[in-house]
């Protein structure tokens, strides 16, 4: 399986930051962290808010009292909202260089991403009218570059730039800034942000929170190490000559020296629609949406629970059945995971053993008929002393380049597709073990699908792996596309543990012998 | 676990680091110190291309009480026509056309341009009626242009070209 070069990037950072915090890894918790910086920043803003003077001739004054006069405690409010803000620019950017390095933006998951973009700009303009309210010279060049280019919008009349060769910016328009950086902007930011995660199930907006603290502690550090600073008091008959820009939100501004503000909205929109529009340029996903089937659904609403994108919803029963309720998949939200199989009671391959296995929620395209077939011919081909079987998934380490004689790997859509009978059966039919190999721990491409499967595993997640089934010989093991070595040594080890247990010896009794609702 | 920490606490450093200096550096240098920027701006409204005329008597009866009017003026205006010399030597110039489905709106202005400092004469000229040849405001001002000076040319009609 090859691997596009963004994505070997990506992962080799991951891989050093997996070594460095485990589960609490950053780039697993990129938007929590961005709504944690957001709080950083809001309660620091309504700090500074205190002691902020909205006015042309008494913004700047009053934030150097801040940052000089009370250093220790508005000073440092200062810096953590600069901070704060900056880490949040970063923290987005790498959202998005994630999920377009893992490819989790095609498909259904479209939504999310072509909601996301917009808000990398307001999370820009926000920080932009932020600067203009310190009123210095770096103010006084974001303001006459950002009037260069309200200029060039058709749908304004008159120059605004002329404002501030005239000297006639008045307080009322500085007001209007504050409005909007105080209230306007961060409103508009918060309805965006609920947008973006609407199509999302168990949305988290905390990070783990010994990544919290750390995070809040360097921003806390930096801010009484380095304080932030003002420039000079603006001065509108002079231009400043040398900018100390914050590159996170400022970048576009040096722009203007060289081209026209034409040009930069040419530029600017032109990243954006090529931003806006990658989810439908190749590679394309067209896996097909989960079907129900009544017939075998008993309206338990597992599926409904397990679904990471809320593509399935539940309705009063149609079909007459006397169970009250029955579950509905959306096609249009469905990534075609196959995590509700897993979750289904129905798809327990010991029933229908003579019979084309039907479940209550399918994959149209790998049916868990399919599953069990291909369960059962790569079980009986398996020769060997310890015969491993391994189920893995499309996104994570490619485990049919672990096959020989005595090891086969399946692969599904997702771990999450794994019933735990579908474990336990091919033990029983002559498994000596099983492997899980989906995505990384805390990483699984369709968000959950790892931590469902393991949780099933363990009994605390319907539908559990049932007591009896010997769980020495079940193992799981997340890993990337470029984790060969890690896998590898996790399945020797693996090996080694079931050669000391010995040749499974299974055999179907009476608790294998499951009703047609599948309820085992 | 306990080796885990002195990582952590190293990628926090970086962190720190990423976060600090791109916040403000590097330095950008919007203006070497041996310049200055000139601006040109300002709003007028060009001349109309053409002459009120007046109504005559007999023009004027036929006309409804509502709509008589002593003189029929054209809506079109002329386009304006800005030069700036510096030295003799053209530095900037433009040909505004009056926006409006009818031509007949007033243009704005905005020309900009960055020169070494010292002393420079600067000759501003516009023409804003297409009856005159020429131009029909001009202006001479020597200037002793310092290091990041803003020199602002502004234009009234009552004042003319201002230099600020």
């Amino acid at each position: 399986m090859s691997i596009v070069p963004v994505k070997r990037v990506y992962l080799a950072l991951e891989d050093w930051l997996n070594y460095s915090f485990g589960a609490w890894n950053p780039l697993y918790h990129l938007g929590t962290l961005t709504f944690f910086f957001f709080w950083v920043v809001l309660i620091s803003g309504i700090y500074l808010f205190l002691f902020f003077q909205g006015s042309i001739d008494g913004a700047y004054a009053s934030v150097e009292r801040m940052t000089h006069e009370q250093w220790y405690a508005a000073g440092v409010m200062r810096s953590l909202h600069r901070y704060a803000s900056d880490a949040a620019v970063g923290s987005i950017l790498l959202h998005m260089f994630r999920e377009f390095a893992l490819d989790r933006h095609h498909g259904a998951r479209w939504y999310s991403w072509f909601t996301g973009v917009p808000l990398l700009w307001m999370v820009v303009m926000l920080g932009i009218t932020g600067y203009w309210l310190v009123w210095d010279q770096l103010a006084q060049y974001i303001a006459i570059g950002s009037a260069h280019l309200i200029d060039v919008l058709p749908i304004f009349f008159g120059s605004m730039t002329r404002n501030f060769l005239e000297g006639a910016l008045s307080d009322r328009f500085f007001i209007l800034i504050e409005f909007l950086h105080l209230l306007g902007q961060p409103m508009l930011l918060v309805f965006a942000l609920w947008f973006h995660v609407r199509r999302l199930s168990n949305v988290g907006i905390n990070p783990p929170r010994g990544l919290a603290i750390g995070s809040f502690i360097a921003l806390l550090i930096l801010s009484l190490v380095k304080p932030a600073t003002s420039h000079a008091p603006a001065d509108l008959t002079i231009v400043p000559q040398v900018l100390n820009l914050d590159w996170y939100y400022l970048n576009i501004y040096p722009l203007l020296d060289y081209w026209s503000a034409g040009q930069v909205w040419m530029l600017t929109i032109g990243v954006t629609l090529l931003l806006i529009v990658l989810p439908w340029l190749p590679p394309m996903r067209t896996g097909a949406a989960a079907v129900v089937d009544l017939k075998n659904c008993n309206g338990c609403k597992q599926c409904f629970d397990d679904c990471p994108f809320d593509a399935i919803t539940v309705q009063a029963r149609t079909d007459g059945a006397r169970h009250k309720q029955e579950v509905v998949v959306d096609p249009a939200l469905c990534a075609a995971c196959g995590i509700c199989v897993g979750s289904c009671h129905s798809s327990n391959p010991f029933r229908k053993a003579d019979k084309e296995l039907k479940t209550g929620i399918d994959m149209p395209q790998f049916p868990i008929h399919e599953v069990r077939a291909r369960t059962d011919s790569a079980v009986a081909a398996m020769k060997g002393e310890v015969k491993i079987l391994i189920f893995g998934c499309n996104h994570g380490f490619d485990v049919t380049g672990l096959n020989r004689d005595d090891t086969v790997g399946i692969t599904l859509f997702c771990s999450g597709m794994v019933p735990p009978t579908l474990i336990e059966y091919a033990l029983k039919k002559g498994a000596d073990g099983v492997m899980v190999a989906g995505c990384r721990h805390a990483d699984c491409y369709f968000r959950f699908g790892n931590r469902w499967m393991e949780e099933r595993l363990d009994g605390v997640r319907a539908p559990i792996l049932r007591s009896h089934a010997d769980h020495r010989r079940i193992t799981v093991q997340g890993g990337a596309a470029t984790d060969h070595k890690v896998v590898k040594q996790a399945l020797a080890g693996f090996r080694e543990e079931l050669t000391k247990l010995g040749e499974s010896k299974p055999v179907f009794d009476k608790r294998d012998e499951v009703g047609e609702s599948g309820d085992a | 676990m306990l080796k885990r920490y002195p990582l952590q606490i190293l990628n926090y450093f970086i962190f720190m680091v990423l976060v600090w200096y791109f916040s403000a550096a590097p330095a950008y240098r919007h203006l070497t110190e041996d310049k200055a920027k000139v601006v040109v701006s300002f709003a007028h409204a060009g001349e109309l291309r053409e002459p009120c005329r007046k109504i005559s008597d007999e023009e004027l009866a036929q006309l409804s009480p509502n709509m008589r009017r002593p003189s029929d003026c054209p809506r079109e205006r002329s386009p304006v026509m800005v030069e700036l010399l510096m030295d003799g030597e053209p530095l900037l110039s433009t040909v505004a056309e009056p926006p409006g489905l009818f031509e007949d709106g007033g243009v704005d202005i905005y020309l900009d341009t960055i020169v070494l400092t010292g002393e420079h004469r600067f000759t501003i000229r516009m023409n804003d009626s297409i009856l005159v040849k020429g131009y029909n405001y001009s202006h001479d001002q020597t200037v002793e242009l310092v290091p990041a000076q803003l020199l602002y040319i502004g234009f009234n009609t009552e004042d003319g070209f201002v230099f600020k």
